[in-house]
Order: C-alpha cells, then structure tokens, then sequence
C-alpha cells in the first residue's frame, strides 16, 4: 500500500502547498528584480508594511501579556468560583468561530461614528474606526486565544506542586512565579508570541472592515494585496504577498523550533 | 521595595481587574454587541433582513461548499496523517513542517497564490478554458481555497492519536486473525475517529467563517459565488450594516454551536 | 499441540536478541520462559507468534515448519503484557472479535463469547468498555479474547506485570486451574521466578538470548546446570574463598572456583545443636531479621558474610553472639565446570558412624 500513499501524500502537498508557493515566488519576479523592487519601493507598500508592522507590535505586546495573565488565571485563578473559570474557559474560544469580516464588523458596530461611544472618542478628537485603533482593536480580538490556550494547557500538566512548593521554602508569589511558573511555561509563551504575530501579521478580513482600506493611512500589507488583486496589478500584489510569505515561513520555521520545546519537561 | 508594592492587596485586586475587564471588553462586549445590534430594530427587521434571498442562499452555498472541503479534507487529511506517522520515505520531516504553512500564511496570500495557480491567464486556467470550465470566480476555486486554509486541522488531530495508539492492539488483531484490511477498518480508523471528527468540525467551521482566501476568488454571483463571508462585508461596504449583522448572527451560531460540539466530542474523549 | 524449536536466532540491528535457541514443548504443558529483562523472551514469544521473523532457524507446529506463516494462520492466541484491548470495543466485542474477522455467524459467537465470559468469571461486564474495568479483569478479557478463536497455542507476555501483587496470586492460581481446564499448549514470559515455579509445568531459563536450562521448577532448583541460574534461581551468597570453607577445602585444587550457598543448605545454632561438630567453624551473628515465619540471620564467618534462616522453635540468637555454622551443601563453579558438593566432614563422620 505504501507504494501508493506515499506519492500520493506528495501530490497533495504539492499541489495544495509547494506548487502554489513557487508560482507566487516567480510570479513576484515575471517582471525582473527590477518589477519586485518596484513593487515595494512604492510609497503605498512601504506604507503598509509598516503599518503591518506596528500592528503585530502592538497586539502581540498587548495580547501576550494579557494572554499570559488570563490563562494563568483560568488555570489557577482560585479567588474565580469554578464555574465562573468554566464559563470564561469557554468564552476565550469564541474569537476562533467568529468569522474575521464579522469580528470587523463587531468593531465598526460597537465603536463606529454612528455609535454613542463612537462619537464620544470623535468629540475629543481620537478616530477609533477607519484608523489604526481600531484595527489594533479587531487584530487584538481575533488573536487572543492564541496565548491563553498556548499557556494553559502547560500550567494545567504542571499543576501546582512545584509552586506549593516553593511557597513552602519562602518564597513569595512573585519569587515562585519567576523561578518556577515562568521557566516551564517560557516555551509555551514562545510559541503563543510566534502564533500571535503569524496571525496578526496576516489577518485581513477583520482589519480590510474595519480600516475602511485607505491608501497610504489604514492600509496593511494584506489589503494591499486585496487591492492591487482589485486594480490587476499581479506583480506587485505578487512582491507584497512575497515578502508575507517569506515571514510567514520564517515563523513556521520558528514554531518547528519551540514546539519541540514547550511540554512539561 | 518593588516586592512589598507587588505584594500590597490593591496592586493585585487592581492587576486582576484589568486583565478581565480587558477580556470582557474585548471579546464579550463585541459579540454580544453583534446580537444586540441585529435585533435592535426588532424582530420583524431582523426577520426581514435574513429572508433576504441573496442573504440566505449566500449562507446555505456557504454551508454547501464548507461542506465539501470538509470531506476533501478528511479524506487527504486522514490520509496525509497516516503517511506522515507510519511511513518513513525522504522529504517526510519537509511534509511535516508545511502542513502548518497554512496556518502561517496570511489567507490573502492563500488566495492569491489559488488566483495566480489558476487564474485566467495561468496555464492551469487555460487548460480548464479549453477543457469548458472555470476555476477561478467560479465554486470550484472557493473550494480549494477553503480546502487549502482548513487543510492542517485533520491532520493535526489524527497525528497525535495515531503516535500514540498502541502499537500491541494492531498485534492483538493479526493474532486474533484479522487480515490487514480489517485491522485497519476494525482497530485503527475507530481509534483514530475522534481525531477525525474533531479536525472535520475545526475544518468546517473554519471554511464557513473563511473570507479573506475566498474574497480573491470568489465571483460574487449571488446563490452561486457569493459566500456567505464575502456577503456580509458586501453589506458593510454598502453601508447596510443592519443586515450585515443579521447575516453575521446566523453564522456566528452556527459557528458556536459547532465549537460547542468540539467542547463536547473532547470531554467524552477525554473521560 | 507440539511444538519444536529449532536454532532460532534474531538480530535487532547491532544486538543478538535470540541466541541458537531450540526446544520442543509437549502437547498441553505449561511453560514459564524466564529471565532477566532485555534477556530475549518476549523476542522468542513474537518470534513464535508470527509478530517478528527470526534470522534463522526453524519454529514447528505439529511437524509443519511455520516461519512463512502470517501470525493470522498461525491458529495462536497472544495475551499482550498491557493486553492492548480494543478501547472502543466492549467486553463483548472484544472477545468476538477473533470470531467476527471469521466471518463466524452471529448466534454462533453469541455462544461462543458467553461460554468464555462464564469461563473467566466475567459475566455481567459484557457490555462494559475497557476503560471501566480493574486490571484483573481487563487481564481476563485478554485471556479470553485470545482464546475464543480456540487457538491451538496460547502466549501470554508477562500476564500479570501489570497487576497489583495481592490480586496477582490469585490469578496466577486461576490461569494455571483454566489452562488445565482447557488443555492448551500455553508459553507464558516472566521475571518473575516466583511465579514461574508456581504456574509452570516446566521453566525454561533465558538469559544474554541464550536457553540456559529447561526443566521442571525442581529439578532446575536442585540441579541448576549453569552458575547463572543457580544464582537466578532462589536467593544465595558466593563465597570466593572455597579454601577457608570447612569441608569443601579439598575442592581448591580446581582453579578460578567460587561457590554458590543457598541459605537453606546453611544451619546456624549453639554447639550442642549439632550433631557433627567438626563440620562446623566458628561465626559470629552479625544481624537477625524477624521473617514472620523465621529468623533471618546474617553470620559473619571469617571474611565471608553468610545468610541462612533459622526456626522460631530454636533458641533466639542475639546480635554479637558467637555461633557455629555449618554448610551442608555447595553449588562450585570456575569458567569451564559447575557441580553440587556435600560437606565432606560431615559425610565423613557420617560413615564413621555407619
């Protein structure tokens, strides 16, 4: 049977995942060096990719510390009653089900300038929808499971001896946090950080609702892409989402790395 | 003196406050805003705004086509996971790396990379031109596009229970008797079905809610292209936003309870 | 059935796992394969159940060479050391399974799969899964689910490794009555010497991939053929110096030998206690240890630290006490020979008596 599965298992890798890859790299190059270059020399490109940039900045920031907090809490957050850590623990999933377009549209409904705290933020002159608050705001909402249930499931196999532990010889919960928690679920965090930034880096329906998709101030590097798909300009959505999937890669390459590491050791 | 700050009561009933009102309100406070919303202006609106027929075959092509990639996923998927985990050939740890790079790669691109692998002017798409059908804006390419963003959910919840099935119970079953053939559809497949259904549920769900892969090849032909995703920003774009909610509500419980049956089909597993 | 073993031998890369072994097992005995582990019995085992193909030699079942044999022809039933039932099958289907892949009709494995539940004393649990079960019991529908195919030689991989000690016996007694009962040829590995005595019609010693002795528990305690199993077997102290062992001392003369003392081959007691005095040298006790039944005593002779037991009937020792210490008998062994030798003193007075 072998004889037949193994090719086969190639084929599908191939054509799912190789093949496309290497048509999107040449792809990116039919014009030359010079047409990739130009791609992203263009001052929309430079643009979004900062602005990408800042986004994973401030999400992976934001939602790795309070990923880490919230999943220590479901875990061991005693002073929360069982049921309210259960409901929580169920609550946390939810971003993954909600569609990306919808979780923009969960924004744009709640903060938009038809909206009462809308228009609040408006008076005092701070524009949360169709500027980067508010995509922050949508990335920061689709990727906050990614820490919590990175960490959780390490602090739950770790259980709690070690920290009792420590407690017994001295030292305090910050101490016990320091020199026990943090050095087995370090991994862990790792692995949620490089998850966190994979997502942020590429999410795109929540922000493209969201930021409204204006050149050169709420556009990303992803609804770049979309744009230029839109204006049949291949090349250069070729270059943009080139340099995506270099990093994209370059994670992966990343997690192959921590995910052999994050268990209980 | 940092340590007697952190210690200090008010710090810590501070620091926890924080960290759940910031869960709250940003995961809470949305969703229930969306319901909110959708039914702000009634029932009957919320009534009307779904029976839309564009709003309703957009969801139920949705679910048709999620569907699909679905099985195609769990056919290739269960059978990537066995060829990953049983056999050893070279390029394996490769194959291995990559079945992530969907997670990794940002679903623009994915959709892109299907546009560009068969779009109009590739030659995969001229073969399919010369052959009378049409990937690109046409189901086919929603298909691959969503088989290709859900393709590591399979495979990643067989593999672990495939490493770590008893090796002794195949054993048991060649002892007993039991030809490969009906090992493998008697002991194996049942152990490895709770992976199944599970990545196939994880899959599903991913494929309805997906919009960035599909948005790049999708035609927007209403009940024949226009998923149900692709819809609901159609509607914010056009500044419908009440009834970009109603669709959205529909498929966010659709989408929380398959989630809830994953919780489900988990915790049996686990007892 | 008969079955005969012959040269088998077996590699796992770099190391001999089975070393030019051969036996024959008559028709409905019970045999203990026992050693060391890493010594090469589970290896025989799977060899003989089809699971691995040895490097050489032959398996014969019933005079029929089966080394091409798939283990599904090979009509054996094999309990697996963690018994490796079907988790997601009940105690029912588990058992039917061998039946079912028969293509075997439903209400004649109805009967079957009853028989054996009533067999092994499981009746009530047929619709339970595996995971809802003791150890005990998942043991028995192990051994169940192997023989309801009737197979013609059952194996069983240390079947009760994975049991709690106190239910431990009392399965060792129920396999060993069902085996009769039934009247299979079974094989079953253990390292366990305890249980090898106890359940085995015949013990076969396995060690570094080797067949060391094949006998019945006795005879393998009283004539141990090579030195490893007479140290494998029963507990023992060697003494290096033979020459300061009264009434072994004429045994020097053969070069490199060490002896081999069991601590019931030692008495230990007051002068008066012993009939023949001039066997017995001078000791010192060193620790008593209350056994329950006995005493425990540790005696130091010379530079040898003797262990023997002695009757709670006798005089209690004390700690520091001098004693006499006689050894009746010793297992000598040097690199090319071993054999048992008696007390020559004591045979001595003996005759003189005579």
């Amino acid at each position: 049977m072998r004889k037949y599965w193994i090719p086969l298992t190639w084929i599908v890798f191939s054509i799912l995942i190789l093949i496309p890859l290497a048509v999107l790299a040449t792809g990116a190059f039919d014009k030359g060096t010079s047409g990739f270059i130009a791609a992203l020399s263009r001052p929309e490109a430079r643009h979004a990719l900062m602005m990408t940039g800042l986004i994973v900045l401030v999400v992976t920031i934001l939602n790795g510390l309070f990923g880490i907090m919230m999943g220590i809490y479901l875990v061991r957050g005693t002073w929360l009653s069982r049921r309210v850590r259960q409901l929580f623990n169920s609550i946390v999933d939810l971003p993954y089900a909600v569609s990306p377009v919808i979780g923009g549209l969960m924004i744009v409904l709640l903060l938009g300038p038809d909206t009462v705290i809308g228009t609040f933020f408006e008076q005092i002159g701070f524009k949360v929808v169709y500027a980067f608050p508010g995509m922050v705001i949508a990335t920061l909402f689709v990727t906050f499971p990614l820490m919590v249930r990175e960490v959780m499931p390490v602090l739950q196999e770790l259980g709690n001896d070690q920290e009792e532990a420590a407690s017994t010889l001295g030292a305090y919960s910050w101490t016990t946090f320091w020199k026990v928690t943090w050095p087995s679920i370090r991994w862990a965090v790792i692995y949620g950080t490089i998850l966190t930034v994979a997502r942020s880096l590429g999410e795109f329906g929540a922000v493209l609702v969201v930021s409204g998709n204006i050149i050169n101030k709420t556009q990303t590097a992803t609804t770049l892409v979309y744009q230029d798909m839109e204006n049949f300009n291949v090349t250069a959505a070729n270059g943009v989402a080139l340099v995506l999937a270099i990093f994209s890669v370059g994670l992966l390459l990343l997690m192959e790395r921590a995910k052999k590491r994050k268990g209980v050791h | 003196m940092n340590r007697t700050l952190l210690r200090h009561k008010g710090w810590t009933w501070g620091f926890r406050s924080t960290v759940l009102l910031y869960f709250l309100l940003l995961i809470v406070l949305p969703i229930a805003g969306v319901y909110v919303n959708s039914f702000s202006e009634g029932w009957a609106a919320f009534v009307q705004n779904i029976s839309d027929p564009i709003a309703w075959k957009a969801v139920l092509l949705t679910l048709k086509l999620a569907l699909i990639a679905t099985v195609i996923n769990v056919l290739i998927g269960t059978m990537s996971a066995w060829v990953l985990v049983r056999y050893d050939f070279a390029g394996k740890s490769l194959l291995n790396s990559i079945v992530d790079l969907p997670f990794a790669l940002p679903t623009a691109v994915g959709g892109l990379m299907i546009l560009v692998l068969l779009g109009p002017n590739s030659w995969m798409g001229k073969l399919a031109d010369t052959l009378g059908f049409q990937f690109v804006f046409h189901q086919p390419a929603i298909i691959i596009a969503m088989v290709f963003v859900t393709f590591p959910f399979v495979i990643r919840a067989i593999q672990p229970l495939l490493e770590e099935m008893d090796h002794s119970a195949e054993e048991a079953s060649y002892t007993l008797g039991a030809s490969k053939r009906d090992t493998f559809f008697r002991v194996i497949l049942p152990s490895m079905s709770p992976g199944i259904i599970s990545g196939a549920m994880l899959a599903f769900s991913r494929a309805l809610a997906e919009f960035g892969a599909v948005v790049l090849v999708a035609g927007n032909i209403p009940g024949r292209t226009l998923t149900a995703s692709v819809y609901i920003f159609g509607e914010v774009e056009s500044d419908n936003e009440a009834g970009a909610a109603a669709i959205s509500v529909i498929l966010l419980t659709l989408s929380f309870l398959i989630l809830w049956l994953i919780n489900a089909v988990q915790t049996r597993r686990t007892r | 059935m008969h079955l005969e073993v012959r040269n088998l031998d077996k590699h796992f890369g770099q190391f001999h796992a089975v070393q030019d072994v051969s036996f024959n097992v008559q028709k409905g005995h019970l045999i203990g394969l026992l050693g060391p582990s890493g010594g090469g019995k589970t290896s025989i085992l799977r060899m003989l159940a089809g699971l691995e193909s040895p490097d050489s030699g032959d398996i014969i079942f019933h005079g029929q060479k089966v080394n091409q044999l798939p283990p599904q022809e090979r009509e054996i039933g094999f309990v697996f050391q963690n018994y490796a039932l079907f988790k997601h099958m009940t105690v029912f289907d588990n058992i039917a399974f061998g039946l079912t892949v028969k293509k075997m009709k439903k209400p004649a494995i109805k009967e079957r799969v009853q028989e054996l539940v009533e067999l092994t004393g499981l009746a009530g649990f047929e619709h339970r899964y595996p995971h809802q079960l003791s150890g005990g019991q998942r043991q028995r529908v192990a051994f169940a689910r192997a023989l309801a195919p009737e197979p013609q030689l059952l194996l069983l991989d240390e079947p009760f490794a994975a049991i709690d000690a106190k239910i431990r016996q009392e399965l060792r007694t129920w396999l060993r009555e069902l085996i009769e009962r039934v009247g299979i040829t079974s094989i079953f590995v253990t390292h366990d010497q305890d249980e090898a005595i106890e359940v085995a019609d015949e013990i076969m010693i396995i060690n570094g991939g080797r067949l060391e002795q094949k006998g019945t528990p006795w005879d393998i305690y009283k004539q141990p053929s090579t030195p490893f199993v007479a140290s494998f077997i029963g507990e023992s102290t060697i003494v290096d110096e033979v020459s300061l062992l009264k009434g072994f001392d004429h045994e020097q003369s053969h070069p490199g030998i060490h002896a081999l003392i069991r601590p019931e081959y030692i008495e230990v007691g007051h002068a008066s206690e012993f009939p023949f005095l001039s066997a017995t040298e001078k000791g010192t006790v060193k620790h008593l240890h209350f056994r329950g039944s006995q005493w425990l005593v540790e005696v130091q002779v010379g530079q040898h630290s003797l262990i023997t037991y002695r009757s709670l009937e006798k005089e209690t020792l004390e700690i520091g006490q001098s004693v006499h210490v006689m050894v009746h008998r010793a297992y000598l062994f040097n690199d090319q020979e071993s054999w048992i030798a008696e007390n020559r003193l004591k045979q001595d007075t003996l005759s003189m008596f005579i």
